[in-house]
């Protein structure tokens, strides 16, 4: 226990004195905290539009100012022909070029039925895609108001109808906001957490210090548990700063489920993030070693946790690496009990898989840590 | 009972691709100052890491005060204080930090023990705020001499204390282990210069992971079988040229501003030398008999092809 307390210590006063360290372990999560949520944003606006309006009608205009209107789109072009609507997105100033025909207000009336063209610029695939399912949504209100001006209906629908309201729940308005700041908030304190320890242990190794430490009475046990533990209460503390400052204060995120229950999942899952700190450690000789395997997890950690893209929506194979990262389990958990407000039951597999994490991923390391030295 | 048993150890890295220690076996005396002399790559610091319960030998036995060193490695790292060849303290802790560290390690304090580190301790206390890294080479090996110490261990390992340090450092340095001596610690070193050879009481010569040589300096000097002379004149390279062309010569390398030769002949060998050199228009030729220093031993007894290299690389 002396022991532990004074290599505690030692640590403690070394982490405080590294002038370069401390801010990127306690400042930059919470600045990046701050930033990447605004950036990270699923909503498109601006999206540029070119309008060919061959028609020239009142119904085209009307049609042409429920557009402009919505706030998702920017009318960058008016043009005669297609032609030149088509050299707008070739020059980037278009994402979209929606063609009225001629006689679109005549048909419509007439007909009862007219069609339209919109051509839409893939390069950038969200944007596509979103800007055009947003023009659908918008012409599909365009056609209901226009039905609903000329019939009155009856005392029953000459036709049955199907009305969708959909209501989201756990997140009434769909704030992205709300469930993107919880998920790199899990990140982050991996990050902190995980390769920070790592990168620690190796510089002792790098440094050399550690020849010194092992022709001492000191055990290897407790050396690695003098190095685990500051790293569990920092990824604590950036934890704790981001939830309870960032994400109250600035997106005004109030965590739903008990507070006890997401501290005890953090708690556990940084010994599972430490003990990986460890294994990278083990493998590495040299911090700028430890540094390149550390940024290969991170890239994978990122990505294919489920931050920004659903893992259901994954193919087969990247289920599979989803499934063995523990980031996933903690932003889900997260996820969970911040907006849903989940409790014990709900995550208990959760907790036991990060468990299995832990016990593992710590009794590799330490066994492959004594073999190397 | 000896300090340091060393049985025949030998240790090979990289699977047994490398030689490092080659069957190597000595004893050190309680309260002896033992050297460990040899050329870098000697395998000096193999055997150190083996003696510190850092390294494990591919065969053979070693003790430290009695005390396995696989077997009771806890006990070994607990008496034993040891300086590595590289700086390894903590530079980002001051002097002052890393000695309490150290103390506090192996349960002690630095007042329980002041006395022993005191001499060499004041030295550097007026520095003790200052962190280790931005210390001077010399006072970072007096705060590592002093961390080693600072436990009161039974044998002292020094790998290569004095290596880039300054010569008035090193002087120093040899004067401090001359009084830890007389606590009676043991202590053991290792250095790759030859002049700190006779500062110890028994030597060994490495060379190459073998042992050639194991006494104290002065039989080791005294067991040179040959007369030994220095020679000098004007142009030295063709002196050294004309040396080895010489029948009589029968070994010959540059030291220093001399040639030191021995010759075949033991009786007029150098006479015969002198009236050899004198028909090859040699001018301000300068010959006298010297005593052999630890290098010129150490030369000596190195295997043949070696020699030539050393020689080849002294030109």
């Amino acid at each position: 226990m002396r022991t532990i307390k004074f290599l505690l210590q030692k640590e403690f006063r070394q982490i405080f004195r590294n002038k370069a360290l401390l801010p990127m372990i306690l400042v930059l999560p919470i600045i990046q905290l701050v930033i990447l949520p605004l950036a990270a944003d699923y909503e498109v606006k601006n999206i540029s539009i070119a309008i060919v309006d061959n028609d020239h009608s009142p119904y085209s205009r009307k049609l042409i100012s429920t557009i402009t209107a919505s706030g998702y789109f920017k009318l960058t072009g008016y043009t005669a022909s297609f032609k030149q609507a088509d050299q707008l997105i070739e020059k980037d100033q278009a994402d979209l070029i929606i063609e009225i025909p001629a006689g679109f207000e005549r048909n419509l009336v007439r007909e009862n039925t007219e069609k339209l063209f919109i051509a839409v610029n893939a390069i950038n695939g969200v944007k596509a895609g979103l800007g055009g399912a947003y023009l659908n949504r918008i012409i599909a209100d365009f056609n209901t108001d226009t039905r609903l001006e000329w019939i009155q209906p009856g005392r029953y629908n000459a036709v049955p109808q199907i009305e969708i309201a959909p209501s989201n729940w756990f997140n009434p308005f769909m704030n992205y906001r709300f469930f993107m700041v919880p998920g790199i908030l899990a990140v982050l304190v991996t990050m902190v957490g995980g390769f920070m320890c790592a990168l620690n242990i190796v510089k002792e190794k790098e440094v050399g210090t550690i020849e010194q430490i092992n022709v001492t009475p000191i055990r290897k046990f407790h050396f690695i548990l003098g190095k685990l533990i500051p790293f569990w209460v920092i990824g604590m503390f950036v934890f704790t700063v981001g939830l309870f400052v960032v994400a109250r204060l600035i997106y005004g995120i109030v965590p739903l489920g008990s507070i006890v229950l997401l501290y005890g999942f953090l708690g556990v899952y940084l010994v599972a993030l430490l003990g990986f700190g460890l294994l990278i450690s083990t493998y590495s000789d040299t911090q700028q070693q430890a540094m390149s395997i550390a940024f290969f997890f991170i890239m994978i950690f990122m990505l294919m946790s489920g931050l920004f893209t659903p893992v259901d929506s994954m193919p087969g194979w990247a289920k599979m690496i989803a499934q063995f990262n523990p980031v996933t389990y903690f932003i889900e958990v997260m996820r969970m009990i911040v907006l849903k407000g989940s409790g014990f039951s709900d995550i208990k597999y959760h907790l036991l898989k990060i468990v299995a994490f832990a016990v593992v991923l710590n009794t590799w390391a330490v066994m492959n840590y004594k073999k190397t030295s | 009972m000896s300090a340091v048993t060393f049985e025949h150890i030998t240790k090979t890295y990289d699977k047994g691709k490398v030689l490092a220690v080659n069957d190597v076996s000595f004893d050190v005396k309680k309260g002896e100052l033992f050297g460990l002399i040899g050329a870098d790559g000697a395998g000096k610091s193999t055997i150190f890491r083996i003696l510190t319960t850092l390294l494990l030998p591919d065969s053979g036995r070693a003790a430290v005060d009695g005390y396995d060193i696989v077997k009771n490695y806890k006990i070994i790292r607990g008496s034993v204080g040891y300086m590595p060849g590289r700086f390894s303290l903590y530079q980002d802790l001051t002097i002052e930090e890393n000695l309490n560290f150290f103390a506090t390690v192996f349960g002690t304090t630095i007042k329980e023990n002041y006395e022993l580190i005191r001499d060499i301790y004041v030295q550097i206390e007026p520095f003790k705020k200052r962190r280790a890294g931005q210390l001077s080479g010399g006072m970072k090996q007096k705060l590592a001499l002093c961390c080693a110490l600072i436990h009161k261990p039974s044998v002292l390992f020094l790998d290569e204390p004095t290596t880039g340090v300054d010569s008035v450092s090193r002087k120093e340095f040899w004067e401090m282990l001359q009084r830890l001596k007389e606590q009676n610690i043991t202590i053991l070193v290792s250095t790759p210069y030859m002049d700190e050879a006779v500062l110890c009481e028994r030597i060994a010569l490495i060379q190459e992971g073998q042992l050639l040589s194991i006494d104290t300096p002065a039989a080791i000097i005294r067991s040179f079988p040959s007369e030994l002379y220095a020679v000098k004149a004007d142009n030295m390279h063709k002196l050294l040229k004309d040396a080895r062309a010489f029948e009589g010569t029968a070994s010959c390398y540059a030291f220093g501003e001399f040639l030191h030769l021995t010759f075949k002949n033991e009786n007029n060998g150098s006479a015969v030398f002198l009236s050899y050199l004198s028909g090859r228009d040699t001018t301000g030729i300068e010959i006298r008999r010297i005593e052999p220093t630890i290098e010129d031993c150490f030369i000596q007894l190195m295997p043949e092809g070696q020699t030539e290299n050393k020689n080849g690389g002294a030109e």
